[in-house]
């Protein structure tokens, strides 16, 4: 990056540190931070949606649509969530890539699953084995997303349908004393209201993603835990900087990381929470 | 191979009994189901021991973040809002390689001190290692739920109690302890549901499974690879998860009954 970086070998100290913390990997390293923040700021959206879809599910009426969302809502109780890591990004690309296969090559005789091989004709590979790198780095990122999405929004609905049934059944019956439409109740005042008593679960819900995002590590995103464990493992004299096994060092950064996180984030709660609870029935709003 | 044969072989092979290799080509459902179920074994040593050894330093911790000598509350806060603020995920790594830097340094610092080096050597296995971890970490979380609970105890009942003339001592064996207990165990039942859950990650962290005598999920990651096929192992260990998800329910239902069972019920 400087200048006097040409030849490391020559340099110590300061320059060392200032050459040897802008490498090139370095950089990707500190791209890996944005790359982790876009996925939460990316799944969040998602989450919700999910959340509210599962929520609205368990309370409809029609019983199967009652059921699906009882056991959507359920199953992350039961089941960790790594497993849903695991699960669904390789069930939602095999599941596409059948879907394909049985479009655009159907004369294609034989099975799909050849003893322990998984095959499909080139044109149903998603993404096409052709395209460029970025794309399948994309994929990858968007199957993961949809992870996360699937398991958090389960969580979300539970939290949600909580807080729906917590909404005093005084103010609804206010406003259909009012002449209100099931519909306006429901937009004009059981959902404004739930939020406060959802954001307690919610915040929670938030600090869970939070932690869970190293383990897109897992799923092959070139994360901040892939490259912590790259930069720290220790490099020959071989190497442009040579070092020893630093990866502790590279993890405790990782957790100040975090821990800055959680703490920020705990801090933006609270002060919504305040603001929710302004002129609320609740011990907080009381105040 | 009948299945029975397969259970006797593989039952036991996440703990070194049984058969040395791995099934390696046509795999029926009972290969998946004994070897997944072999694998459980380990979750389940690991859920029970931290969270059991976990509970008591818990409590120490919460009395400690509500005391009021410093030296007692800061360390307790520190500890409860590292383990609670970070991912579980890099705690593991950082445990793992701080156990591996520790023969080293233990080399450096006691030369010819054979008995640490020894010792140490022990903590970067799954077994030990990843169980402080876990241990470490269901500390923290408990810690914050008892510690919540310690707060919310009616003051009335505290002053009735010193009112009657007991000591500090009776006062916390008899009203605080109990109580706390009480408050916190609906949240404390959901926390070992988690730590359950997180001994799925225990492989998946540094700690090398050793000889192919992993976990649930190690087996069950192990079929999806070689399979290729991710719709029976995933499937068939979540039954199991979801089984003793149920037993832990039924459990701490069971210990929440007792605890207040001198309670009138409301309903």
């Amino acid at each position: 990056m400087f200048e006097y970086c040409t030849d490391p070998k020559l340099i110590e100290g300061f320059q060392w540190w200032s050459c040897y913390l802008t490498t090139g990997k370095h950089m990707s390293f500190y791209f890996s931070f944005v790359v982790v923040l876009g996925l939460l700021a990316l799944t969040v959206p998602f989450i919700l949606l999910f959340g509210f879809t599962g929520a609205l599910a368990r309370r409809a009426t029609f019983a199967p649509i009652r059921w699906f969302g009882t056991i959507y809502t359920s199953m992350v109780r039961g089941v960790p969530d790594i497993i849903f890591f695991l699960f669904v990004p390789i069930a939602m690309d095999q599941g596409i890539e059948i879907i394909r296969h049985k479009i655009k090559c159907s004369d294609w005789s034989e099975p799909i699953r050849q003893g322990n091989d998984f095959v499909v004709c080139a044109a149903a590979k998603m993404p096409l084995s052709s395209s460029p790198q970025w794309v399948h780095e994309t994929y990858g990122f968007m199957l993961a997303t949809i992870a996360f999405a699937i398991v958090f929004g389960a969580f979300a609905a539970n939290t949600i349908h909580g807080a729906l049934g917590a909404v005093p059944k005084e103010q609804l019956e206010t406003g259909a004393a009012f002449g209100m439409s099931p519909k306006q109740i429901f937009r004009r005042i059981h959902l404004p209201q739930m939020w406060v008593y959802a954001l307690p679960g919610l915040s929670n819900l938030w600090m869970i993603l939070i932690k869970a995002s190293p383990l897109l590590f897992l799923l092959g995103v070139e994360d901040i835990v892939y490259w912590a464990r790259e930069l720290g493992g220790s490099k020959t004299a071989r190497f442009t900087y040579p070092h020893g096994d630093w990866r502790l060092g590279y993890f405790m950064f990782l957790l100040v990381f975090y821990l800055f996180l959680t703490w920020i984030s705990e801090k933006f709660f609270d002060r919504i929470m305040h603001r929710l609870s302004r002129g609320q029935n609740t011990a907080a709003g009381m105040s | 191979m009948s299945c029975f044969e397969t259970f006797t072989g593989y039952a036991l092979r996440s703990i070194g009994i049984g058969e040395r290799l791995l099934p390696k080509t046509d795999f029926t459902l009972c290969d998946q189901f004994v070897l997944i179920g072999s694998g459980m074994i380990w979750n389940v040593y690991f859920a029970v021991v931290a969270l059991s050894l976990g509970f008591f330093f818990a409590v120490a911790l919460a009395l400690g973040r509500s005391s009021d000598n410093p030296i007692a509350r800061i360390p307790s806060r520190v500890f409860i809002f590292v383990i609670r603020g970070s991912p579980l995920f890099i705690q593991f790594f950082l445990i793992y390689e701080f156990f591996v830097m520790i023969p080293k340094m233990g080399w450096d610092i006691n030369l010819g001190f054979i008995e640490i080096t020894v010792e140490t050597r022990w903590l970067t296995k799954a077994w030990l290692g990843a169980l402080i971890t876990l241990f470490l970490n269901t500390a923290g979380y408990t810690a914050n739920i008892f510690y919540g609970a310690l707060q919310s105890i009616p003051k009335g009942d505290i002053e009735a109690a010193y009112a009657i003339g007991m000591s500090k001592r009776q006062v916390f064996w008899r009203i605080s302890f109990p109580t706390m207990l009480r408050l916190a165990w609906p949240s404390y039942t959901n926390e070992a549901i988690f730590l359950f859950h997180a001994t799925a990650l225990v492989f998946f962290s540094s700690f090398p499974a050793w000889r192919q005598e992993g976990d649930a999920l190690y087996y069950a990651s192990y079929f999806a690879d070689k399979t290729f096929n991710p719709f029976v192992p995933y499937p068939i260990i979540a039954l199991y998860f979801i089984s003793f998800t149920l037993l832990i329910i039924l459990g701490f239902g069971w210990v929440d009954k007792r605890l207040n069972r001198h309670i009138a019920p409301n309903k």
